[in-house]
């Protein structure tokens, strides 16, 4: 069979196309058959961005802190380790100087220097520690700005821990297990995992009960000194505390752009 | 044969050394793994329900790829309601809808595995049902 270049440069033009074709035809295929598989839970709280009001004013004895904090625990089976360089925190108390530094209100009022502050990752509208990333384990949730985290990605670098300027994450040096007060020889929450050595976590905004419909779970414990609701709605409880009280977000000076918030 | 004494003395424990494995077990195969799906949950649930997320062929064959798929789906999509081929829905979750049913791991998911001599780091954080004592 003898045939010309012309010839021969058509036919190879035309079967690339068709391959092409064809391949990108059964990938939409395929995609829109995955699609229709699965889909959010119809009973999920959704939001454009999540945000946080912590009403200080209605922090007033240890209880009321500590009461945020047990419920965070227990949901997520926090391990409780005594020494501070392996301690693994998701909201935890800390003093007006750690939580903004910077201030130079010489004369700031003492008991709000000496007050202890509720923080907890700020689920930053542009996230330092997602940039630096380099499994994209930590990552935004486009749908409603959630910084989450994937444990299966996550391979312990720790460039989130030094890019984070809040320090809101925390790294397992060791197997948290067995730190996790066990209640009747169970861990708190059997229905959510704890984590392993070498991964970093922090506040996930609780959104496995987000996806239940639940409120997190520090909001619940709060009676109400915790907000929670869309940032981007304008008629949400959150966006309505901020219309009416002077609020102010940590180090706003370095453009992450919290989504926590706090208030007097 | 230069060192002739010592190059068959090594040959000698290289071949009892190869063979050991098959000398040890007798040149019998293993026995099969058999793993169990009857637990209590399960015999609860009415006979024409005993169905699992799709088919058994297709649980026995593809489990690990949609246990994959289930925890980017959850995780990084957000989506955690799965549809399955006769559009029954489940949320997709390890811990509370596999285990629900399957609250047997040692004798449903490392029956095979160790069989197999696959070690899925799932229990490293997954917190696997508690079992009775039997």
């Amino acid at each position: 069979m003898s045939m010309n270049r012309r010839d021969f440069l058509k036919i190879t033009g035309i079967s690339t196309m068709l391959g092409i074709g064809g391949v990108s035809a059964v990938q939409s295929l395929r995609n829109r058959v995955e699609a229709s598989q699965v889909m959010p839970n119809p009973e999920a709280l959704t939001a454009k961005r999540w945000g946080m009001v912590v009403d200080m004013a209605k922090f007033k004895t240890d209880a009321d802190y500590q009461r945020c904090i047990d419920a965070c625990n227990k949901v997520h089976n926090v391990p409780n380790i005594s020494n501070k360089k392996e301690e693994v925190k998701w909201i935890w108390e800390e003093t007006f100087e750690h939580a903004f530094p910077g201030n130079e209100d010489e004369y700031l009022a003492e008991k709000i220097k000496e007050l202890p502050f509720l923080v907890l990752c700020n689920h930053c509208d542009n996230p330092p520690c997602v940039r630096v990333c380099p499994t994209k384990a930590t990552f935004k949730r486009e749908s409603d700005g959630i910084v989450m985290m994937d444990m299966h990605r996550c391979i312990g670098c720790r460039f989130c821990m030094a890019a984070c300027p809040f320090g809101a994450r925390s790294f397992n040096f060791r197997d948290p297990r067995p730190f996790i007060k066990k209640e009747e020889d169970m861990y708190p929450n059997p229905e959510f995992p704890t984590r392993t050595k070498g991964v970093v976590e922090k506040c996930t905004f609780c959104y496995e009960r987000l996806a239940k419909g639940l409120k997190p779970a520090c909001v619940e414990a709060s009676k109400g000194a915790l907000l929670f609701g869309d940032l981007e709605d304008p008629n949400s409880e959150v966006r309505k505390m901020l219309d009416s009280r002077y609020s102010f977000r940590r180090r706003p000076e370095l453009g992450t752009r919290p989504s926590v918030y706090y208030i007097f | 044969m230069y060192n002739g004494g010592k190059i068959i003395i090594g040959l000698i424990i290289f071949v009892g050394l190869v063979t050991f494995p098959i000398l040890y077990s007798g040149g019998k195969a293993t026995a099969k793994p058999d793993p169990k799906i009857d637990t209590t949950e399960i015999l609860k649930l009415p006979e024409n329900e005993r169905k699992c997320v799709e088919s058994k062929d297709y649980m026995k064959k593809e489990h690990m790829k949609m246990l994959d798929q289930w925890r980017d789906w959850v995780v990084r999509d957000g989506e955690g309601v799965y549809t399955n081929a006769e559009g029954k829905m489940f949320t997709m979750s390890l811990q509370n809808t596999c285990m629900k049913c399957h609250s047997n791991k040692t004798k449903f998911c490392d029956e095979c595995h160790n069989y197999a001599a696959v070690k899925p780091y799932c229990w490293d954080c997954h917190i696997a049902p508690k079992e009775k004592e039997s």
